[in-house]
């Protein structure tokens, strides 16, 4: 089966690209500035409902600030963090899981034993903790996240490493002289790719809804960032008036993750049916 | 299994070990002590007599020599807010997270016992496409959303069920499902794959030739054997309730532990922090430990490859 027959990867992928033009273009979409506030045009509901003003379609929030150009720009923030927690957590969990499977011995035992402390760390937790202690903003919370998340990345680099470090072409890598370093990045880790890939759609999928909830909690990204989990947050006092500013965010958060995670299940079913 | 013992047990003591470090860093390092102890108005002669007095004068090692004295004795520290014992803090407030995670285990497994199981009997099938696709989307629904939207929906418009606080059993109702909803998916899709392969093996192929029940060969010989790597997942996923209950039990205002963690954070109160991670953190060690060991009783296959 090719990817591109695949219903989930193609639906995923599609919204995934999407949402991707949102944010690239937001300043060209973006009908309003997602900062601009207007006291007189407070909570006002999307077009579907009595009320809406023109030219705001989805509305306002608590401070009339227009609610499409907010989702719009919020585009930027999740996939800021998704993209850029992966990249950390993909160079951290990728290098150790690699090192561990084709050293093996002491180096395995230590490298499994460090995966295993950070899988007992509650990582919402910890992160609001580590949050908490340095403060919130956009460039902490990715870090943080990124710095959290590497563990599947190296349990199945580890796992994968294991199975190919005594293949065939390892072994003549090996014989024509090659480091054990340029086996690694050269010879194994291309090999290891595609497992890889589909975790880190998982992660991504993860480190959108991490920075959400750590927003929504008031211990992320800070006020007026237009992130999603703020935006949640920030309109739940207004909710059982005014129901739809709670649910647009959500909508959104929603969106990004299904379309990561059913782009993931794609890959993985593809790469099911090939082996 | 003796051997495996020892190097499951080594590696748990090592853990917790590491945890018990960052959490020293999170409360003696990360951040000034004294200050949190002294308050926000405290002079430099005030922090230095509250250093002097409580030890974080003393080298790091020596603090965290009696840090771990103190852990061990279930001294885990006062809040520096209420004054109080961390302990007593911690004991009013587990009650209601275990209940929550409880329940949401439960319901977890509810639902995902009976549609991993029939999802794998028909492969491809209707049904199995839409138990696929509850996992896909439950996985991708923010929990703290679907904790607003439970509360707007049976909480308000319907007004069957309380929104918040944890006075009573229907106060944890629409918590557990919000947060069990997050764990079924990973536990369905485990069912289904497990009970798929061993659908597949001969001994269920011999019991069905031998005219057993069906009901039979369902329950007492396929479910059984596909059931364990899902007692792992349980453990992995009891511990991640207890660390993703800061959410929901923000979201519901119930009184347990990941309340009391947000509100410590919310006001910097370093030592409850601190002992609530080294606390989801032991329990996490323990429980995948035991599941480990479980695993390892019933199946020869997971010691030899120790």
């Amino acid at each position: 089966m090719t990817a591109l027959r695949h219903g989930g990867f193609m639906i995923g992928g599609t919204v995934l690209l999407l949402l991707i033009l949102v944010a690239v273009f937001a300043p060209l979409l973006a009908p309003h500035d997602p900062y601009l506030q207007s006291l007189t045009t407070r909570t006002k509901p999307p077009f579907w409902h009595e009320g809406a003003l023109p030219g705001h379609p989805l509305g306002t929030d608590q401070l009339g600030r227009d609610y499409l150009s907010r989702l719009i720009y919020g585009t930027r923030i999740s996939l800021a963090v998704g993209f850029g927690a992966v990249l950390i957590s993909g160079a951290i969990g990728i290098s150790l899981g690699v090192m561990a499977g084709y050293f093996g011995g002491w180096t395995d035992t230590c490298i499994n034993a460090v995966i295993t402390t950070r899988l007992s760390l509650p990582v919402v937790l910890v992160a609001l903790a580590i949050v908490a202690v340095v403060g919130g903003s956009l460039t902490v919370v990715l870090l943080v996240i990124g710095l959290l998340l590497w563990d599947q990345f190296a349990v199945v680099a580890r796992t994968a490493t294991q199975q190919l470090r005594n293949a065939e072409y390892v072994a003549a890598a090996r014989a024509m002289g090659a480091g054990r370093w340029h086996i690694m990045v050269r010879e194994i880790l291309p090999n290891i790719r595609a497992p890889l890939i589909v975790v880190a759609t998982v992660e991504m999928a993860n480190a959108v809804l991490i920075e959400a909830a750590l927003s929504f909690l008031g211990l992320g990204v800070q006020a007026p960032l237009p992130s999603w989990g703020l935006m949640l947050s920030e309109g739940k006092n207004f909710m059982f008036f005014s129901p739809w500013i709670i649910t647009l965010p959500g909508l959104c958060l929603f969106a990004l993750a299904l379309s990561i995670n059913l782009l993931g299940d794609g890959l993985r079913d593809v790469q099911g049916s090939r082996r | 299994m003796l051997r495996f013992v020892i190097r499951r047990l080594a590696l748990a003591v090592f853990v917790v070990f590491a945890i018990s470090i960052i959490t020293f860093t999170l409360s003696h390092v990360a951040v000034d002590p004294a200050a949190g102890v002294a308050g926000d108005s405290a002079t430099d002669d005030d922090l230095a007599a509250v250093r002097a007095q409580y030890g974080f004068d003393r080298p790091l090692i020596v603090q965290y020599a009696a840090y771990i004295a103190n852990v061990a004795q279930g001294d885990l520290g006062r809040s520096y807010l209420s004054g109080q014992p961390v302990t007593t803090l911690l004991a009013e407030r587990i009650p209601a997270t275990a209940l929550l995670a409880s329940l949401s285990i439960l319901f977890a497994l509810g639902l995902a016992l009976p549609l991993g199981v029939l999802a794998a009997l028909r492969p491809n099938s209707t049904l199995d496409r839409c138990a696929l696709t509850l996992a896909v989307v439950g996985q991708a629904i923010p929990n703290f959303w679907a904790g607003l939207l439970l509360i707007l929906l049976f909480g308000v418009k319907l007004g069957w069920l309380p929104i918040s606080g944890s006075s009573t059993l229907a106060h944890f109702v629409l918590p557990a499902i919000t947060l069990g909803s997050f764990a079924m998916p990973a536990l369905m899709r485990l069912i289904r794959a497990g009970m798929i392969d061993v659908l597949e093996t001969d001994y269920i192929r011999t019991a069905n030739a031998m005219g057993l029940a069906r009901r039979t060969v369902l329950f007492k010989y396929a479910l059984r054997n596909a059931i364990l790597p899902v007692i792992s997942l349980t453990a992995v996923q009891f511990g991640f309730m207890l660390g993703g209950s800061i959410i929901v039990e923000s979201v519901f205002a119930i009184q347990g532990i990941g309340y009391l963690a947000w509100q410590s954070m919310s006001r910097s109160d370093m030592p409850v922090i601190q002992a609530i991670v080294l606390f989801i953190s032991l329990v996490y060690i323990v429980l995948t430990l035991l599941a480990d060991l479980l695993n390892a009783a019933l199946d020869p296959r997971i010691r030899g490859a120790a």
